[in-house]
């Protein structure tokens, strides 16, 4: 294989290269088309009866169970070192007591709905990808569909809608436990009482920060439980499929995040 | 009543390039026991999952039960479905849930009309295949056998009328596989269903089947009884009884 590589002449490699080009491309289309339909499918079988009510509920329990803790560490750093961060550029121009605000608004607005968001992807997102494309190699989604069980909707459906509806809560929570953070870290030089604090905190915060924000979370709910159970639902057969889902679960999520925080960040200047 | 309620027609199947079945023409009558021998990788399990609609055939017939498997939309596959107990090659238990779970899994579109009904279903599918103990188990803390087992119990508690079985007896010792083995016979004593049976252990097709079928190629090459194919002077056949 080695010795035929070198044996090609500049021509066929620009030929290959441009070949390659091509399968790429096309199998970008593909995974998009693909995708439209995967979405598709979702709503279609999201309104139709039967509901999977309890498994919609065991699903939500589970992913907000195996995120809180990390959510909350994170969020608490975070928090804590934006503050201590921000300091020096805010004595600098005499301004230390927008410190609160000035964190809580970077915080509502952006970083704790987008950190949440990476941090959901990495453990929720890939814990997905994992579990359906191991339910796919070990036939047991093909057991489900035998046994009259529309795997799609008991599968798929359920755990989109779980993340969907988890995240927003847990990014509030989050975006809490980032601001008590900040809380300590203004604490660290100065001495605020909490009451201040979250006076300065409410001051600068209005509507227009809170309302779009926690709205775009829920398309990252929705972004990264589709690219989980879309990339774990369509895993190949074979071992080594399980950890490329969970792996391409992780980035693909990530990059949905980011793509739909530019597009909500578009909308959001239209209004204010 | 000798009537054929599986019958398939000049089935053919291709991934790509990969050719895998070519032309396959099998009938199974009722109550009939039928075993099909071939290579690892010659589309056993493809052929099989064709019969259930879980792949599409490209070309050729599958008629189940008087329906032809092709032409149904989702409804009436499921209906036929019903019908079907399924036992897959990894035994394909819910990994999510315990063995009673699975064990009710099935019967969800099927509810009992009580709890205590349920209970005696579950316990009966259990008593059947001797795996009472596992019932509050979870399926990682079964060994290999016992969750061909219990994919055993599952795809038999809604009492179908036909069985298929994917090598149910592959990756077991000589002696547990028997034992699935006569497990699967006095099943289909018990519940007089009409059964196909993948595999490429010769001893579980002679217990359990009384015709075999070897494909090789995308084709069948041999069709007979344990007895007939035994003297078969075909080698691919032959390889198989030595
Ligand atoms: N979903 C699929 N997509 C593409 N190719 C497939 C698919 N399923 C099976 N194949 C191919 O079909 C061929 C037959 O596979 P199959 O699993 O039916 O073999 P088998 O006879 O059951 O073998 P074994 O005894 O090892 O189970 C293989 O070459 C496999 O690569
Ligand atoms: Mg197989």
């Amino acid at each position: 294989m080695h010795g035929k590589m070198k044996q090609l002449s500049t021509t066929d490699h620009i030929k290959s290269l441009r070949g390659r080009g091509s399968a790429v491309l096309k199998g970008f289309f593909m995974a998009v088309s693909q995708l439209t339909d995967f979405v598709l499918r979702f709503f279609k079988e999201l309104f139709k009866p039967p509901y999977e009510f309890s498994e919609f509920a065991k699903q939500s329990y589970l992913i907000g169970n195996k995120s809180f803790l990390l959510v909350a560490i994170t969020a608490f750093i975070m928090g804590l070192v934006l503050t201590i961060q921000s300091r020096p550029v805010l004595v600098e121009f005499g301004a230390e007591s927008w410190l609160p605000s000035m964190v809580a608004v970077s915080i509502v607005r952006e970083i704790g709905p987008v950190i949440t968001a990476l941090i959901f992807a990495g453990k929720v997102g890939s814990g997905i990808g994992a579990e359906l494309a191991s339910m796919r190699v070990t036939e047991q989604i093909d057991a489900m569909e035998v046994s009259g069980i529309n795997p799609f909707k008991y599968i798929v459906v359920t755990r989109i809608l779980s993340t969907t509806l988890m995240l927003p809560l847990l990014v509030i929570f989050a975006d809490a436990i980032a601001i008590y953070g900040s809380y300590f870290g203004v604490n660290l030089k100065e001495s605020v009482s909490f009451h201040l604090f979250f006076l300065q905190v409410f001051q600068k915060l209005d509507f227009t920060d809170v309302f779009p924000a926690f709205i775009k979370t829920f398309f990252f709910g929705f972004s990264i439980g589709l690219i989980g159970c879309y990339i774990g639902y369509n895993a190949n057969t074979g071992t080594e499929g399980v950890g490329k889902a969970a792996n391409s679960a992780v980035v693909f999520g990530s990059l949905m995040v980011f793509l739909v925080d530019m597009i909500a960040v578009q909308i959001t200047s239209l209004f204010t | 009543m000798e009537s054929i309620i599986i019958e398939i027609e000049h089935l053919k199947k291709s991934f790509g390039s990969n050719k895998v079945l070519t032309d396959i023409n099998l009938q199974v009558k009722k109550g009939e026991s039928v075993a099909i021998l071939g290579k690892s990788g010659t589309g056993k399990s493809v052929l099989i999952k064709c019969l259930v609609g879980l792949l599409e055939a490209d070309k050729g017939s599958i008629g189940i039960l008087g329906k032809n498997i092709s032409d149904l939309d989702e409804n009436g596959l499921n209906e036929i479905r019903k019908k079907i107990g399924f036992l897959f090659q990894s035994a394909a238990l819910y990994d999510s849930l315990t063995v009673r779970e699975n064990l009710e899994f099935p019967l969800r579109n099927f509810p009992p009309k009580s709890e205590d009904e349920l209970n005696a279903i579950v316990l009966e599918a259990l008593q059947n295949v001797n795996l009472k103990e596992a019932i509050d188990k979870m399926p990682s803390e079964l060994s290999g056998g016992m969750r061909k087992r219990v994919g055993l119990a599952r795809s038999l508690i809604l009492k179908p009328e036909i069985m298929f079985y994917d090598e149910p007896t592959t990756g077991l010792d000589p002696i547990t596989s028997k034992e699935i083995s006569r497990l699967i016979l006095e099943m289909q004593r018990k519940y007089n269903t009409t059964s196909i049976i993948i595999t490429h252990d010769v001893e579980c097709a002679r217990i359990a089947s009384n015709r075999m079928v070897v494909i090789d190629d995308g084709v069948c090459i041999a069709e007979g009884t344990f007895k007939e194919l035994s003297k078969s002077e075909n080698k691919n056949v032959k390889a198989f009884f030595e």
